[in-house]
């Protein structure tokens, strides 16, 4: 004797042998089918199945169930509400990154300026103090070495 | 004989639209698309079921969803909205690490500058630069950038005991 499928003992039927529902619907878990019973009905989800390919049925038991017990838990929003909640963490995040991604650029645009400054330090240290060394020697010595 | 044209609801439902019609404040006879779409995914008597269980000032909000739902349905009949959820979180991740490796990098340059920026190059007092409290990255301006973002999947698996994370 066959075992009825979860949709057809919810709907307290006999469960042919090419029942839409007995492949998704095991009756193990009575609950699958409770909820998606509750927000699509039985014939809908019925209708939409004999729509898709076999191949696609599965995928889309799933999604209905993801989305009836989103429906069940927030019956005012569903799962709108997890979409609009990650936007928000879509939003949220985009301002963290380009609020850090500032900072990196200054923290680099400061620390270039800051090299730049004192290589240029450095190098007018260096001149002046080679510039002292050469002194002595007269101005067509000084152009020789290339201090004018 | 007057009397105002039946709402969108029960123009589709060829009935007669009573003066407490559940739908009609939100199914206007203006938009029949609206309701010819819930009605197609959900069907009447589980909207009306739906609308009854809530409380009048939430009916409107919640007839909104279910448009979404159903337009998302109708537009992807296999994933309907998860589709849009999936899409989404991977959003979400690839902004947590793109976030991730940011923070990382003010991090690495805060302790290429700190020693710099914590203490004046002073000729005369070099020792100054290798005093302890100059070297303790504990002491960074910036903590929160030690904190990485917190992940955002977990909102998933939250509203339904982690059964349909789709990422």
């Amino acid at each position: 004797m066959n075992t009825r499928c979860a949709a057809c003992k919810y709907l307290r039927r006999r469960c042919p042998s090419d029942c839409i529902f007995s492949p998704y619907f095991p009756p193990h878990d009575p609950q699958r089918f409770a909820s998606i019973h509750r927000i699509y009905g039985a014939s809908n989800v019925a209708r939409m199945l004999q729509q898709l390919p076999v191949n696609q049925r599965a995928a889309t038991v799933d999604c209905l169930y993801y989305e009836a017990q989103c429906r069940v838990q927030d019956p005012v929003c569903g799962c709108v509400g997890v979409i609009s909640l990650l936007y928000q963490e879509i939003h949220n995040a985009e301002t963290k990154l380009a609020k850090t991604k500032a900072q990196i650029a200054l923290f680099v645009d400061s620390n270039s300026a800051r090299e730049d400054f004192e290589v240029e330090s450095d190098l007018n240290v260096l001149l002046h103090e080679e510039g002292n060394e050469f002194a002595h020697l007269g101005p067509s010595n000084q152009v020789s070495f290339g201090f004018t | 004989m007057g009397g105002s044209s039946p709402c969108a609801s029960c123009k589709l439902l060829r009935r007669r639209c009573a003066k407490e019609c559940i739908f009609a404040p939100y199914f206007p006879s203006n938009d029949p698309q609206k309701f010819a779409i819930v009605h197609k995914v959900f069907g009447a008597s589980n909207v009306s079921k739906m609308l009854r269980e809530l409380p009048v000032h939430q009916r409107e909000d919640a007839v909104s969803s279910l448009v979404y739902e159903a337009t998302a349905r109708v537009r992807d009949p296999v994933y309907g909205c998860v589709g849009a959820i999936s899409y989404l979180q991977n959003q979400v991740s690839e902004l947590q690490m793109q976030l991730s490796v940011a923070q990382a990098e003010i991090l690495r340059i805060q302790m290429q500058l700190e020693p710099a920026m914590l203490t004046p190059i002073d000729q005369d007092d070099k020792t100054s630069l290798f005093s302890s409290n100059n070297f303790n990255i504990n002491n960074s301006p910036h903590p929160q950038y030690i904190n990485f973002a917190s992940s955002s999947t977990n909102l998933i698996q939250d509203l339904l005991g982690g059964e349909y994370l789709w990422t």
